[in-house]
């Protein structure tokens, strides 16, 4: 009994500190594009404009919570909340110290790769229910580019599922003890941010939003609360593709042996997210956005192909013992 | 013989496929590159209502009245402003006082409509109406933007601190309390008797 309660509060810590986490992000990057624009960002709000995130809550909460009467009401509204649960669910396997995590789920790799394919449902279902052209271009495009990305996103994590012989995130951590996996699965490691960028409709991926061309892409009709949803599941899934890039390439929270006793684990755990949170949100101010079409084109004839090679070339390693 | 020049051809294409591909790849860690080598640039920003942007003294804001160093108003009501002013936002009236200098019975600059154009000044043919580096003119009511004479009328001189036109013009005038009469302006010939026959 007392073990279930505590698990609870495990759980209700970490979603309460993700949340906050995900809606500082929105600052963070807001402040770091405006540096690299030679700009300044928001400061106005707190020190730094550290606040700016929580007035911009308040201002959401204060916008009309507007369902267009030609939308179908009940996906309309559901769309939005499976998008953030489903990131929120995929947490649930990411170990995040020795001690700290929800789940050891024995499949926990499989777990997010399904959590990922299933939070797609959120954008086909908003683009679906919001009756609007633009919506409707959004959702199929991320139909298209999920399915086409996921297929070797999965692929390129089978590589550190054969050097480490498990599909338990926390099992994999432990195998990096001796060195990070980045030095044996570097191809991967690429392919997998390639992916993940996909996965969580970042720039240069984000082909489903593309203000530029549809509006707001799927998320066209969506205002207030829900339009917030989106938003915290976008950043979420930009921690969560961080951290699983941690996870399975950059040894969790392991440091090498001089730098581990300097900072408990799970600070390393977070510095190491926080560089690649920053790598996305410098991907997002350099590279233009693909056209659609070379954006799928690019996925099939290049990456995919890559992806089976290094799984082939890492399984070949392996039998010849090269790989241990 | 064709079979060969079609691979080598093919070749050809395979290794350009490559080349493009590495230079496409080159290319975007260039640009992100440079983009990070942004941090370390100082911000354009002006950091507005604390830190005021340079305006030069010439800058065109907000209009105003200049007066000549008498302490007299040059604005003669002319309408030579009026009437080049592009979208029709200046409006006054002329009036002739008993000591014959003319002014404006009224003046009314609209700011709301005003372009900060300019023309007005360079149209004014007495240095009386002057635009000021001042652009605050930001006002949460419509109408507070319509300015009359006498929030335009400034004490000072403006850009022209010496030039008075009555001084300078052959209209007979009180200066300073003292009638000036004609033939007494600066640079000015005593009146010629256009009838008379003498040479």
């Amino acid at each position: 009994m007392a073990d279930i309660l505590f698990k609870l509060l495990e759980m209700t810590i970490i979603i309460a500190l993700l949340i906050p986490i995900a809606a500082m992000l929105v600052w963070v990057e807001r402040r770091m594009i405006g540096i690299w624009q030679d700009r300044l960002g928001p400061n106005r709000v707190g020190p730094f404009g550290i606040l700016q995130s929580l007035a911009d809550l308040l201002k959401i909460l204060g916008k009309e919570d507007w369902i267009p009467p030609f939308s179908d009401r009940l996906v309309f509204v559901v769309a939005p909340v499976i998008g953030a649960v489903c990131v929120l669910m995929s947490f649930a396997v990411i170990p995040f110290s020795p001690t700290i995590g929800v789940s050891d789920l024995n499949i926990g790799l499989l777990f997010f790769l399904a959590m990922a394919s299933l939070a797609v449902y959120s954008v086909v279902l908003a683009g679906w229910a919001s009756n609007s052209k633009y919506a409707l271009l959004g959702g199929m495009r991320a139909a298209a580019q999920t399915v086409s990305y996921e297929v070797f996103m999965a692929l390129s994590v089978m590589g550190v599922v054969l050097l480490t012989g498990s599909f338990n995130l926390r099992e994999i951590v432990l195998a990096q003890e001796n060195g990070w996996l980045i030095q044996t699965q570097f191809v991967g490691f690429i392919i997998f941010l390639i992916a993940g960028i996909a996965e969580s409709h970042r720039l240069p991926f984000d082909l489903p939003e593309a203000e530029t061309e549809l509006t707001a892409g799927f998320h066209t009709e969506y205002s207030g609360l829900k339009f917030a949803l989106f938003f915290l599941g976008e950043y979420l899934s930009v921690t969560l593709i961080s951290a699983m890039s941690v996870v399975l390439f950059f040894g969790g929270w392991l440091m090498p042996e001089p730098l581990d006793s300097w900072l408990p684990p799970l600070v390393w755990f977070i510095l190491k997210i926080l560089f690649f949170v920053m790598f996305f949100i410098l991907l997002r101010t350099s590279l233009p956005r693909p056209r659609f079409d070379q954006l799928l084109s690019f996925g099939w004839k290049y990456m995919l192909p890559l992806a089976l090679i290094n799984l082939l070339v890492t399984a070949a390693l392996k039998l010849g013992g090269i790989y241990g | 013989m064709a079979d060969s020049e079609h691979r080598t051809h093919h070749q050809k294409e395979n290794s350009n496929v490559l080349s493009m591909a590495v230079d496409m790849f080159v290319s975007q860690l260039r640009t992100m590159a440079l983009v990070l080598k942004h941090t370390f640039t100082k911000a354009d920003t002006v950091e507005y209502p604390e830190q005021k942007p340079y305006l030069a003294p010439r800058y065109r804001g907000r209009i105003v009245l200049t007066r000549d160093p008498d302490g007299e108003e040059r604005c003669v009501g002319c309408n030579l402003c009026a009437a080049a002013c592009p979208v029709d936002c200046i409006a006054l009236q002329q009036t002739i006082d008993d000591d014959g200098r003319k002014r404006a019975d009224f003046f009314r600059i609209n700011f709301s409509r005003c372009i900060l154009c300019g023309f007005c000044e360079e149209a004014c043919p007495t240095y009386a109406i002057q635009l000021t580096p001042d652009i605050e003119l930001a006002e949460y009511d419509r109408q507070n933007l319509v300015y009359e004479k006498e929030h335009l009328l400034i004490k000072g001189v403006g850009k022209y601190p010496d030039y008075s036109f009555y001084r300078h013009s052959g209209i007979e005038v009180n200066i300073n309390g003292e009638r000036k009469a004609k033939g007494e302006s600066h640079q000015e010939k005593s009146p010629i008797d256009i009838k008379g026959l003498m040479p």
